[in-house]
């Protein structure tokens, strides 16, 4: 994944800190967040999870004219393949945030991501279980390191409940 | 409004209550702002039929930014230094989410002074839902 431009627009904060039911106005009212020590708005802690919204060809947004993997006239869009994941191209079973620097209101981020560790562990239910980690580094306009996010994703082969 | 390094001990404990009877339509926000739009977590027919999920779930980071509601309301804001979790159990439409800090230690870095806290959000049955860590640079 890379994102060549993460613009901290007003809108989506306030539409992300609803999303997540936080009424901290700190997310919703310039005036407010000016007379706070922080100065602006900010972004919420998970906020720069959104990024996906900016990258060209992330797999779990539908593109214009292209088939889609969930329901319409049938239960998915797509032919499905015999085997692989469980469905939904996978579970996000961990995330790590190492903050560096705020993420305010007009930022320019970028982010870029490389592959961390992979492992495999036996399941309980879900048979093999899959694991991968992937590194993003978001930067700002003027190139510090903002935050550094840890995903690991794991892919069973059915799928996984908790119950 | 930041936490103080003078008002704060190791085993302090902070929780609210960050979702109640999680709504299918709170996830579509979530889905909508984020743009994770894994049909898994809106699109019941996709989730039952074609995934073989009971139903839609919420997505482990609308979990883990409900929970991080929690840890600003506590720490303040722009304090976090770090934040990280496991997604332990599903969460389903219903739910109703309780998280919690609890300090575990609390040191002196450069001059500031960081807490740490361990996270956990549990659901009405009390199954833990996230499990994690988070650390916040307090004020004097």
């Amino acid at each position: 994944m890379a994102v060549k431009n993460f613009p901290i627009e007003a809108g989506h904060i306030m539409m992300f800190a609803r999303s997540i039911g936080d009424t901290n106005q700190i997310y919703y009212d310039a005036e407010h967040a000016a007379s706070t020590d922080q100065g602006a708005i900010i972004a919420p802690p998970t906020f720069v999870q959104s990024s996906a919204q900016f990258e060209p060809d992330y797999f779990l947004r539908p593109k214009i004219g292209e088939a889609w993997f969930g329901s319409g006239k049938t239960p998915t869009g797509i032919t499905k393949k015999e085997g692989g994941s469980g469905g939904g191209g996978g579970l996000h079973a961990e995330q790590h945030y190492v903050y560096h620097l705020p993420i305010q209101l007009g930022d320019q981020l970028t982010a870029t991501t490389k592959p961390g560790k992979s492992w495999n562990k036996e399941g309980r239910r879900g048979g093999k279980l899959m694991f991968s980690e992937s590194v993003t580094e978001y930067r700002n306009q003027k190139g510090e390191l903002v935050v550094t996010a840890t995903g690991v994703g794991v892919r069973t082969e059915h799928p996984a409940t908790s119950e | 409004m930041a936490l103080q390094a003078s008002r704060v001990k190791v085993g302090d404990v902070y929780q609210e209550e960050v979702c109640n009877n999680l709504s299918r339509t709170q996830i579509v926000q979530y889905a909508g702002a984020s743009g994770d739009y894994n049909p898994l977590h809106t699109d019941e027919i996709f989730a039952t039929q074609v995934a073989g999920y009971p139903s839609v779930f919420a997505h482990g980071m609308l979990s883990m930014g409900m929970t991080g509601k929690m840890l600003t309301n506590y720490v303040g804001d722009g304090r976090l230094t770090a934040y990280s979790v496991r997604f332990t159990a599903q969460v389903f439409p219903g739910a109703t989410l309780t998280a919690k800090a609890t300090v575990t230690e609390i040191r002196e870095v450069d001059g500031d002074m960081i807490a740490d806290m361990a996270v956990s959000t549990t659901d009405e049955e009390g199954v833990e839902v996230i499990r994690g860590k988070a650390s916040a640079r307090l004020d004097p």
